[in-house]
């Protein structure tokens, strides 16, 4: 049977910011919701799903202060979905930066279990130097980090230590070989803000994933950090992240910039050959030194319309 | 089909991009749509929305498509006649925001209004929400419009056609089944604000409220046009043939 032309559009695309669940965790309806995903992405055209799982999603431990039991759980399940989705799933390695050695040592199990990059969500406040040593790994191995910001914050907010652009900007600042993965600018606050903190800092990339769909807001991020700084993700909600692909065409990148926000950015920005075709996984590891901005060829993602 | 949650004007609490007319319904066509139910955004915020609604039929005077729908307040004297020379003008909607007039689930003027609006046969748009609670500019403390002061409206009503614009999973299944089937019938909501997949919110309230429920709406200038599209889009195959109610022949 013939596979409909995908809603997004020919070509490779990249969602960075994708979640998975599973059996045990805090959501009965597990299955379905990645079933969904996967339904959903191939509609969309989604070549590869980068994404994490965050302990048992609060069944546990809190979904943004995961036990280093609940970080295992969730990494597990997580490299269990890679491993049996090669052609279509990559993977970061979660970890809560309070248990920091666990912490370290679970990105080193993981990645050479084939995890790609690090999550951060909001165990900590990410200024803090708790995170250096993982940044410092992330250096190491060429990983990028995706760390959950929230935007302006100015006050707290229950359940999470979130992050806003300016506290990311301190790390990344401390971090200059680190790509960091600002995420969500549609996730929630006052993403003019996020802009003004970032514009000048060229480590952070701006995901644009996350259920917010303000006008203005992709037009804003393309003039603050341009395209080559832009990545294209959906986090939970799919049908913002198909709405936010239209928007950019109708607000004007070209066909070389929409592929940089698409897919040419996140291959810039993850270990060399591992968002390739190859569907190998990779070990996503780096000799030390080597930059993050790799060459790579035209078209090298699996993609539905391709198949 | 058209656009049953359009505004035009500015927003006090953020720069919004051309929120102008013209600019609607270059946007309309692109998306596919015939036309608009069309709000003025800053009257929402204004205590007397007079001179808004002035501003709107104005503004939208040469768009044959954008169809004005100007804000009544119930509690303002003198509403009657404020309603009589909207219908009068062509409205085929009138907007309130209970939350921002600081109306409670159950004030009588509310009710009253609806029962007029059934009378003058316009309907009675609601606005569930302007903008995520998580991103609200700390001077907005309106809050959302809670489903009981939709419930309040729509049980006293015999006639007239409410939307709900801008609500979620959980507001619309708390109005719908807290209504008879009898008071259901006259209640919509649109789809702007909906979760697609993986959550398939969309695809579940249209398996259970049913499709003749809803409406089609952006939010526009406030979000992407785009977004109803898009969810609409991603349906699964097995509703891919949906059918929303369509105000337009209302």
């Amino acid at each position: 049977m013939a596979m409909a032309a995908p809603l997004a559009g020919p070509g490779p695309l990249i969602d960075v910011h994708a979640h998975f669940f599973f059996e045990g965790c805090g959501r009965a309806e597990w299955d379905a919701l990645n079933r969904a995903r996967f339904r959903a992405g191939d509609r969309i055209g989604i070549s590869i799903h980068v994404a994490s799982i965050l302990g048992s999603w609060g069944r546990f431990s809190p979904t943004y202060f995961a036990s280093p039991a609940d970080t295992t759980r969730g990494n597990d399940a997580m490299q269990a979905i890679a491993q049996r989705h090669p052609d279509r799933v990559r993977w970061y390695v979660a970890v809560n930066p309070n248990d920091t050695a666990f912490a370290l040592a679970e990105i080193d199990r993981r990645v050479a279990a084939g995890a790609i990059g690090v999550k951060l969500a909001a165990g900590r406040r990410a200024d803090d130097s708790l995170l250096d040593p993982i940044a410092e790994r992330a250096a190491d191995g060429g990983l990028p980090v995706l760390h959950h910001i929230w935007q302006h914050r100015r006050r707290h907010w229950p359940g999470q230590d979130a992050s806003d652009g300016a506290d990311l900007a301190r790390l990344a600042a401390r971090h200059p070989t680190v790509s960091f993965i600002l995420a969500h600018i549609g996730g929630g606050g006052d993403y003019r803000h996020t802009y003004a903190a970032v514009r000048n800092v060229p480590n952070i990339y701006l995901d644009l994933s996350g259920s917010g769909v303000d006008r203005g807001m992709l037009d804003d991020a393309y003039a603050a950090v341009g395209a080559k700084r832009l990545l294209w993700g959906a986090d939970i909600t799919l049908c913002t992240g198909l709405a936010k692909l239209w928007a950019l065409e109708v607000i004007g990148l070209t066909t070389e910039e929409m592929a940089d926000v698409r897919w040419r950015n996140a291959e810039r920005i993850f270990p060399t050959g591992t968002l390739g075709s190859s569907g190998e996984g990779g070990s996503g590891m780096r000799d030390e030194g080597t930059p993050h901005h790799s060459p790579h060829p035209a078209s090298p993602i699996p993609h539905p319309a391709n198949d | 089909m058209i656009d049953t949650n359009a505004y035009i004007g500015g927003y006090p609490f953020r720069h919004i991009p051309h929120p102008e007319p013209a600019i609607l319904a270059r946007v309309l066509e692109r998306e596919g749509l015939d036309g608009a139910w069309v709000g003025h955004l800053p009257s929402a915020f204004y205590r007397d929305p007079a001179p808004g609604n002035d501003e709107l039929f104005t503004a939208l005077e040469p768009h044959a498509t954008l169809r004005p729908a100007p804000c009544i307040r119930p509690d303002w004297p003198g509403w009657e006649r404020a309603l009589a020379s909207a219908v009068e003008r062509g409205a085929p909607a009138i907007r309130v925001y209970p939350p921002q007039w600081g109306l409670g689930a159950d004030d009588p003027a509310m009710r009253s209004l609806c029962a007029a609006c059934g009378e003058a046969e316009v309907a009675l748009v609601f606005t569930a929400r302007f903008e995520d609670l998580r991103q609200r500019h700390w001077m907005d403390q309106a809050g959302d419009l809670s489903a009981a002061a939709v419930r309040a409206v729509a049980r006293s009503n015999q006639r007239t056609r409410i939307v709900v614009c801008s609500a979620g999973r959980g507001t619309i299944e708390e109005v719908h089944w807290g209504l008879t089937p009898a008071e259901r019938d006259l209640v919509f909501f649109d789809i702007s604000w909906i979760w697609g997949p993986p959550e398939d919110e969309l695809a579940l309230l249209l398996g259970t409220v049913g499709a003749g429920r809803f409406v089609y709406g952006t939010g526009w200038p406030l979000r992407l046009a785009q977004t109803p599209r898009a969810n609409l889009a991603l349906l699964p195959d097995e509703l891919k043939d949906v059918k929303l109610a369509d105000p337009s022949s209302w």
